[in-house]
């Protein structure tokens, strides 16, 4: 083992500006990958935010007695994708819309008869948030006979989840084309040096080294570079999320970073690339020599 | 120990190196392997530590099958062979120690056993006194006698010799060669290429002499039952 290491270590001073190359290369690949990765678990969370915000909104019919409406509440509340439901009478709306909607504040004032109808509102369960819940709901919500209409705001969960797809997909394609280009580089750099060494790796296997024996410090090589390719990627993430954080004015302010669990996941896959290209050039290398 | 039955040897360039060759070489024996340049001598080297493989027939090494041998045994084999070249194949940016502790390393032998054993080698081909230098600054026969010395330091059956003394000296070759005698006498099989016709001449050792890939003349099928050869 310590064999392994020393051989290993002895290829970066032997070709420093190779070893930097895919170092940096590893690093920039994961990097890409690093950045949409934190763009997609900042929409996550932001969707998240707003799935909480997720409610049904039935409007009842004028004149419907209050007796139906509580019978309805408790049947309603029942359902198992519902969180809670709250009755919202016209006096309520009335007032909420004063508060809230102050630039028509003088035209609520001015109102002989309140405008605004009743309402139920509904809120699903985590995890009946989506789209397919929530129709099924509004179906059974249309149901009641006092109810004269129902909306949900549909379109904008989906239009942020479709983003969230995008964003996932785009970083994924590129992350996917920057991590072929390190495996290659890193292919490369390690070819050069076993080119370098074929005179000694020709006499190992003169004096009977196993194959293993022979691959290992080049795998070696290949993993230590990806690990340290894979740090670098964690530290330039690391600086570019403080960057957009705190120089954005305030804006993104709540943006999260990854996880320890999804950071180890990161460097491990700089491990992978590294050991991928080292393995691809060491077997090219033994089957031919 | 060695055992070559109706070999043939073709090179993937369709260069037919061995026509029918077939030997047996048994303990303690000393053969030299004499011919032409480009007779098959060293395609006969190369099949005996399974860096070529026959085109047909069978080749046995100490047990191994090379014709069949699994990539995996290879290193099984080499460790049970020494093998010298002309060229020493030494590595330039180690010392004569870190030479022959190299092969020991490669083979996973223990730490603390590897500096003896590589003493107890340079001392028997007489370098005990060059352990640190490096081969740059040793002459070409103390450096071939480094390369036997990392041959034996696995303690082989079998040293493997092709052309050893082919750019020595005089004085040098007679020096390596005696070497050789003297760990012959210890009981290792030695198979070594040569042109040097004096240097048969000189010990009566069994001689097989290839021509244009077949064996024309093997001194040991004068006292052998023909038959037990091309069996
Ligand atoms: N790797 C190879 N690829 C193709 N042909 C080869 C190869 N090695 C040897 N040959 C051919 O096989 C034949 C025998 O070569 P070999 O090296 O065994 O001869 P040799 O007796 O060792 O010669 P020398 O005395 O010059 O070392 C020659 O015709 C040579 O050209
Ligand atoms: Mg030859």
């Amino acid at each position: 083992m310590r064999l392994l290491t020393r051989e290993a270590l002895l290829s970066f001073r032997r070709a420093p500006l190779l070893s930097t190359l895919s170092i940096t290369t590893i690093a920039f690949s994961l990097f890409t990958l690093g950045l949409f990765g934190l763009v997609a678990i900042n929409l996550r969370e932001a969707l998240r935010g707003l799935e909480e915000r997720v409610e049904i909104v039935a409007f009842v019919l004028r004149g419907t007695p209050a007796e139906t409406i509580t019978l309805a509440t408790q049947d309603i509340a029942a359902f198992p994708e519902v969180q809670d439901v709250v009755y919202v009478t016209e006096e309520q709306a009335l007032a909420r819309a004063r508060r809230e909607l102050v630039e028509f504040r003088d035209a609520y004032r001015d109102l002989q008869v309140n405008p605004l109808p009743a309402s139920m509102e509904v809120r699903l369960r985590n995890g009946y948030r989506d789209a397919a819940h929530v129709e099924r709901v509004a179906q059974r919500l249309r149901g009641f006979g006092f109810v004269n209409d129902v909306r949900f705001g549909r379109e904008w969960v989906q239009k942020l989840d479709y983003l969230r797809n995008i964003t996932g997909i785009v970083g994924f394609v590129i992350g996917l084309a920057f991590a072929a280009v390190a495996v290659v580089i890193i292919g490369v750099t390690i070819r050069l040096t076993l080119l370098q060494r074929a005179r000694e790796i020709s006499i190992m296997r003169l004096v009977g080294a196993t194959n293993w024996f022979i691959r290992g410090p080049f795998l070696l090589e290949g993993a230590l570079k990806g690990l340290l390719g894979g740090l670098l990627s964690l530290v330039l993430c690391y600086a570019g999320y403080l960057l957009f954080r705190d120089r954005s004015g305030g804006t993104f302010a709540g943006l999260i970073f990854f996880q320890p669990v999804q950071m180890v996941g990161i460097v491990l896959f700089g491990v992978l690339l590294g050991l991928c290209g080292s393995l691809v050039s060491v077997g090219r290398h033994l089957r031919h020599a | 120990m060695i055992r070559l039955a109706h070999v043939d040897k073709s090179y993937p360039n369709g260069a037919l190196a061995l026509k029918d060759v077939s030997f047996r070489i048994g303990n303690g024996e000393f053969v030299f392997l004499t011919g032409h340049s480009g007779a098959g001598k060293s395609t006969i080297m190369k099949l005996l530590f399974a860096e070529q493989r026959p085109t047909h027939g069978e080749v046995r090494v100490s047990g191994y099958d090379v014709t069949t041998l699994r990539p995996v045994e290879i290193p099984k084999l080499r460790r049970r062979l020494g093998v010298v070249f002309q060229d020493f194949r030494l590595l330039e940016d180690r010392t004569a120690a870190e030479n022959i502790a190299f092969a020991l390393e490669v083979t996973g032998a223990r730490g603390d056993t590897i500096a003896a054993r590589v003493m107890r080698v340079l001392t028997q081909v007489g370098l005990s006194a060059k352990a640190p230098a490096y081969p740059r600054e040793l002459s070409g026969g103390e450096q071939q006698r480094v390369a036997i010395a990392r041959a034996l330091v696995n303690d082989p059956a079998i040293l493997v010799a092709d052309e050893p003394t082919g750019n020595l000296d005089e004085r040098a070759t007679r020096g390596v060669f005696q070497l050789l005698r003297d760990i012959n006498a210890g009981g290792t099989v030695i198979v070594m290429a040569t042109h040097d016709l004096d240097l048969v001449r000189q010990a009566n050792y069994r001689t097989i002499e290839m021509r244009e890939g077949s064996v024309v003349y093997d001194s040991a099928a004068d006292d052998l039952d023909e038959a037990e050869v091309s069996r």
